[in-house]
């Protein structure tokens, strides 16, 4: 039997859920709606009595106080339309399984029911049937993974209701293997691999072909049962192990780069050739006193925290998915990226998240490209998703950014950041080395494998296009994640497993696949694995990218002692196979092998790439335009900037605290409302050593050189951690490029180009990570943010993400930007150029220029170790990085967020080449801070400066006058700051 | 009087402030801090006699998916230790009656409320008289709040103190009662121990963003008619120290936050009365 339980708010009780959906339809569609309510529906499948139903609608469905219910006919009443909103089936219905678990509890029935969860809207105001499909498409529903019913009042019968619906998934239960003849022309083979979305190139399938050709190969595969032909398991598992997403054969390939003037030189792999190798000079430099403990060849890098604790950090993207489903995919990317750290080394317990989105405007008012949704509802859309990961995985987040340009309209960027902490030895071993013994267990634990999820992998390895696959979109389910995590904590500290990983793109298939490297060899049967729901082919089960699931190498005798562990903690374990060293990833359906591969071509024997890169540097107009004659207003203007303006609408909806280490809040000053540099969290909470996390993101350079765009991202990310107290003695970074397809095609004539931006990217982080001492220790790239429909073609700007992560040995010395008191002085440290190239400056006036700032590392060394001493003899008062803006707007940013005026003149200012005042306060030149210092200090605080560039330019003054001199001593800014904080403050506060 | 205070935090199921909330306990001087996942009193290795304080930390029990700690609430009623007769429910309300300590914050108050803990009036812990809904913003908000304490209020926690400044994390952090009656019978018998209040910690406030959601009469925090059962909305546990505030960078604040000082009210009056 089907039953629907419907429930609502008693009358005059606030239904918040349906104002903020009637706000957002007036907002996002320009619809006035008069009232919406909101309506939860529980569809019950399964053997319940009336009186069952009716205990679980007044029980755990509804609140006494708030709610009404009704059971098997409709609560709606008194509207225009209703819209009930619920899932497609096999998308992850986290609510439904919720409701389930508390109604067979309270009935005591395990097993007895199914439930699904929809929504109902009932709207009231002057709409017809159009403007009600439009809010229902446009806005309350995503139809790839969402369906709904649209019912006008004439044709409303209350004591009907609405018919249940059960999105179940009903397959054929028929897991067959199927054989695919390689044995095709060239046509055939590109063919099969755009069906099967495998991502695969002509020449990739040729080298599959002769390699099951190998005497040997097939003497192998005949034996266990296979036969010459490949099977469609192995033909999947080897997409996703060569997949871009995976295996990163751009940044692995040979590539030839072409200067200007001509000059060729041969580039070995740029991440070997630029990021490994700085690392490992880093280390070397270092010698006894290393203090990384693996980078790049685990799920995130480690580094020494303390003589007990090490820390643990990486950072990845979920572009593709959150294109298609922002909520979605924004919400697995953050529970996906948390599985990171969680599953490095011996695993470690998760202490911040970041994240940094780059979006279109949300004000965006052209029309959109098939398949393209409005940037305001990915900004919403992303924004919620990573609420709910963060905040109910009860990890604080404690760093980010938003970055807006046009051409993240094709796709936007979702970047998120996890750190962790795990102790340094457990029962007397290293916890941050993984070692698999051949015969270990492999076991899966925490959700089940369902069709969600799959292709991610191969999915994200090719631009946005007509046929993007709809099971790429998946839902995230922070809870079962969360009991996952605290079952497998406990299991570590046990000592209960030997390894553990993650599993993310590419599933089972590439857990698995990457833990056999480390002892050569395993055996798994698909057919124990738990499912979802019935009727997945056995290609599925191993590449399915089914959310929340660890996989482990447990020793046999400590199998007993986990698998009872998990049982105790209502965690789902299942041992799936053996490790082994048979140098075969050997994978079986039941008795039958399914897939046979050697190991060695499965992670080797992909040639790698041969491209072509050519640099010519571009010419952008020169700007001509004259300084504005109301510099105040001018000033508002750049604040009011999106890259610029106050991002506390979006800080404020993440929990930033939890866990009880918070140090330096992402929002401080008098009012608890100025723009942090930089967090610091306390991990160990009986200790005063920190974390100092960090991020730079200039991709706006890269329209001039992606060399001084790479530069500049680093110098950010270094500065802004320095601001709040950092020192360069113990700080990693973590490297994500984020690029359009640089890959010279029919689609991409211009990859040669592209292709010499990365290039030129990776020079730089190799140059300034190697200048400053902070080597990568993990890192990710996602190389085809590229939409195409049509004559259509939007690639973002190439964009890196620098973040970085390091210590302070005393938190209670850490800063803030906000300046403190009346008359401290205040200082600019660090030279001004005119370098308006990229700046926002320009681009408020329709320009990109030429002259990119750049960064002279050497004396922002100098500065930068300079400047952390003063902070560590407490000399400092504030301190803000410059960026964005400039000076203008640091200066202004410092003195609202202190509540203080300040009077201070540009002809003080240390700089070279400036003649315009509006120049000087809005260039971007890097490595440059406003700093406060209270008078008592200032002695000392020039003292230990000396060798550097800086300069005091003025003072902060008491009430809330901003008043600044420019280069002839002409006042040219007389504002309020509390007009400056509202220009801040106002775009995006919704 | 007992040397040795016995403290368990309960975690498991989306809990997630358990971490801090033991670390208050222990620097508040309870000589035993647990942190026990429910399975653990499930099937019967820890139970809830051998303890004399109970904290209920925030989170998202089972994600809050059938509003705030709904789930939770049901589960606590429902769950029996080891599958037996024995109901984990028992256990909670034969340690009310033993004169013990419960404190719930943000969704440990939420679990409160919801289970009927509080307010409690005439000593029905059974049924539920007031709910914790959607904040009138409709957001989650992570801000510090300034909250007036009830000095004439029975709550054990709050004992001495005028007012304290503490973050809220929530999303539905409303307070609603069931009717006219039930406000009034909260303010008459003082079981509103907190407030949300203006910076003095003068009046109550309802304006946002000084009052976070909208709760009625901005109630912030309510105990029961014997103040030894007290659940709020705002986090004692993330200001333990003066590096948790947000603006002590720029203020002159004493060592330890004011947060602890709920914890230590709660372990000095275990330390008199057992």
């Amino acid at each position: 039997m089907v039953h629907r339980i419907e429930v609502g708010f008693r009358e005059g009780i606030r239904d918040v859920l349906g104002e903020k959906t009637g706000r957002k339809i007036t907002e996002h569609l320009g619809i006035d709606v008069t009232e919406v309510k909101t309506i939860d529906v529980y569809t019950i499948e399964g053997d319940i009595a009336g009186n069952e139903l009716a205990a679980a609608a007044s029980g755990p469905l509804s609140d006494p106080i708030i709610q009404k219910y009704v059971t098997d006919r409709g609560l709606a009443d008194g509207f225009d339309w209703l819209i009930e909103v619920g899932f497609r089936p096999g998308v992850t219905d986290n609510v439904g399984k919720t409701a389930r678990e508390a109604i067979e509890l309270l009935l005591g029935k395990p097993g007895a029911v199914d439930v699904y969860t929809s929504r109902q809207y009932a709207l009231k105001g002057d709409l017809g049937r159009s403007d009600a499909e439009l809010i229902a498409s446009g806005l309350l529903a995503n139809e790839l993974i969402q369906r709904y019913e649209i019912i006008g009042s004439e044709e409303w019968n209350p004591a009907q209701g609405v018919a249940p619906f059960i999105p179940r998934v009903i397959i054929n239960d028929d897991p067959t293997t199927e054989e695919i003849d390689l044995d095709v022309s060239d046509e055939e083979l590109q063919k099969i691999s755009s069906v099967r979305v495998l991502a695969l190139t002509v020449d990739e399938m040729k080298i599959i072909r002769d390699h099951l050709r190998e005497e040997s190969v097939l003497h192998g595969r005949q034996k266990a049962g296979l036969g010459e032909k490949i099977t469609d398991v192995e033909m999947e598992c080897l997409a996703q192990t060569w997949s871009e997403h995976c295996k990163h054969k751009i940044f692995n390939s040979l590539i030839t780069y072409e200067d200007q003037n001509g000059d060729r030189t041969t580039i070995d792999s740029l991440f070997s050739s630029c990021i490994k190798k700085a690392t490992k000079e880093i280390r070397e430099a270092l010698g006894k006193d290393d203090w990384c403990l693996s980078v790049f060849v685990d799920n995130a890098g480690i580094i020494r925290f303390n003589d007990d604790y090490n820390l643990v950090f990486k950072v990845e993207t979920h572009n593709s998915p959150s294109a298609l489903d922002p909520y979605g995919g924004a919400l697995t990317g953050i529970v996906g990226v948390n599985r990171d750290p969680f599953g490095t080394g011996k695993g470690s317990k998760l202490i911040f998240n970041t994240d940094v989105f780059c979006f279109a405007s949300p004000f965006h008012n052209k029309p959109l490209p098939p398949r393209i949704l409005h940037p305001r509802r990915i900004y919403d859309g992303v924004r919620e998703g990573v609420e709910h990961g963060g905040n109910k995985s009860g990890i604080p987040t404690v760093n980010g950014c938003l970055v807006f340009d046009e051409r993240y309209l094709g796709k936007p960027l979702v970047y998120c950041g996890t750190g962790g902490i795990m102790p340094a030895h457990i029962q007397g071993e290293a916890t941050h080395s993984k070692t698999i013994i051949p015969g270990d267990v492999i076991i899966m634990t925490g959700g089940r494998i369902g069709k969600d999820g799959i292709h991610g992998a191969t999915f994200s390895s090719e631009e946005l296009n007509e046929d993007s696959p709809v099971t790429a979109v998946q839902i995230g389910d922070p809870i079962t994640q969360k009991k996952m995590t605290d079952f497998l904590l406990i299991a570590r500290d046990k000592n209960l497993y030997r390894a553990i990983t993650d599993n993310g793109a590419g599933g089972l298939s590439s857990s698995i696949g990457e833990m056999a490297t480390l002892c050569g060899g395993c055996e798994i049967d698909l057919k124990k694995a738990p499912l979802k729901y019935a009727g997945l082919q056995p290609w599925e089960i191993l590449i399915s990218e089914a959310q929340e699931r660890m996989s482990l190498a447990v020793p046999p005798k400590k199998c007993k002692a986990f698998l009872a562990l998990a049982a105790k903690m209502n965690v789902e374990a299942t041992i799936l196979g053996t490790f082994t060293d048979s140098g075969i990833f050997h994978v079986r359906y039941g008795e039958k092998t399914v897939a046979y591969l050697d190991m060695e071509f499965l992670h080797e024997g992909l040639p790698k790439m041969r491209l072509n890169a050519r640099w010519t540097p571009p010419r952008h107009e020169e700007p001509a335009f004259p300084e504005p004659d109301e510099m105040g207003s001018a000033l508002k203007e750049m604040l009011s900037r999106l890259n610029i303006c106050s991002k506390e609408s979006i800080v404020r909806q993440y929990d930033h605290e939890v866990q009880g280490g918070g140090v330096v809040k992402p929002m401080v000053g008098v009012v608890n409302d100025g723009p942090s540099d930089a967090a610091v969290i306390r991990p160990i909470l009986d200790s005063f050593e920190g974390v100092v996390v960090s991020n730079g993101i200039c991709p706006r350079y890269s329209d001039i050189d992606t060399y001084h765009m790479a530069a500049c991202a680093i110098d950010e990310a270094v500065r802004n951690a320095i601001a709040v107290g950092g020192s360069l003695d113990r700080m990693a970074g973590i490297d994500n490029f984020c690029w359009c397809d640089p890959v010279e095609s029919e689609k991409t004539p211009d990859g040669r180009y592209k292709l010499a931006q990365l290039v030129r990217a990776n020079r730089a982080l190799y140059d300034y990570t190697m200048a400053y001492g902070v080597p990568c220790i993990s890192g990710k790239d996602s190389m085809k943010n590229d939409y195409i429909i049509g004559e259509t073609k939007i690639s973002i700007p190439p964009t890196l993400l620098f973040s970085t992560m390091g210590k302070i040995e005393d938190v209670r010395k850490a800063v803030t930007m906000d300046a403190k008191k009346p008359g401290d002085l205040v200082y600019i440290l660090g030279e001004t150029l005119e370098e308006m190239g990229g700046s926002e400056w320009f681009a408020l006036h329709g320009f990109i220029g030429n002259t990119v700032p750049k960064v002279n590392a050497q004396k922002a060394k100098k500065l930068y170790q300079a400047l952390s001493k003063a902070i560590d003899r407490r000399l400092v008062a504030s301190c803000h990085d410059c960026s964005d803006g400039g000076l203008g707007v640091a200066l202004a940013e410092t003195a609202f967020a202190g509540g203080l005026g300040m009077d201070v003149s540009l002809s003080l200012i240390p700089r070279e080449g400036i003649r315009r005042d509006d120049y000087l306060l809005f260039s971007e030149s890097q490595s440059r801070f406003v700093v406060t210092v209270s008078p008592d200090s200032q002695e000392e605080f020039e003292g230990s400066m000396a060798g550097s560039v800086f300069a005091c330019i003025g003072k902060t003054i008491s009430g809330g006058t901003f008043r600044i001199a420019g280069i002839h001593g002409e006042t040219i800014v007389e504002e309020a700051i509390d007009s400056l904080k509202e220009a801040w403050q106002k775009p995006l506060d919704f | 009087m007992t040397k040795k205070v016995k403290t368990i935090v309960l975690t498991g199921n989306g809990t997630n402030c358990e971490m801090e909330m033991a670390h208050a306990c222990r620097l508040a001087g309870s000589a035993v801090v647990d942190i026990v996942h429910i399975s653990e009193l499930l099937c019967g290795e820890k139970r809830l006699d051998d303890y004399h304080f109970l904290n209920l930390p925030g989170g998202f029990l089972d994600g809050d998916d059938l509003g705030s700690a709904k789930a939770g609430a049901n589960r606590i009623v429902h769950a029996s230790i080891r599958r037996g007769s024995e109901k984990l429910y028992k256990q909670l309300i034969d340690f009310i009656h033993d004169g013990k300590l419960i404190l719930g914050v943000c969704n440990g108050f939420q679990l409160m409320i919801k289970l009927g803990l509080l307010p409690a009036f005439g000593g029905d812990y059974a049924t539920q008289t007031v709910t914790l809904t959607f904040n009138d913003s409709g957001r989650f908000e992570d801000r510090w709040v300034y909250l007036k304490v009830n000095e004439d209020s029975p709550c054990v926690f709050t004992k001495g103190m005028e007012g304290i400044y503490l973050p809220v994390r929530h999303g539905e952090g409303k307070i609603v009662t069931r009717d006219p009656t039930i406000l009034e019978r909260l303010h008459t018998s003082n079981q509103i121990a907190v407030q949300y209040s203006d910076k003095m910690y003068e009046k109550a406030v309802m304006d946002y963003p000084d009052n976070p959601n909208g709760s009625v009469d901005a109630i912030a925090g309510i105990c029961d008619e014997t103040g030894r059962i007290f659940g709020l909305m705002p986090h004692p546990e993330a200001y333990l120290h003066y590096t948790n505030h947000p603006r002590w960078t720029r203020e002159d604040l004493p060592e330890d936050g004011a947060g602890l000082s709920l914890f230590r009210n709660a372990v000095d009056f275990i330390k008199k009365a057992f």
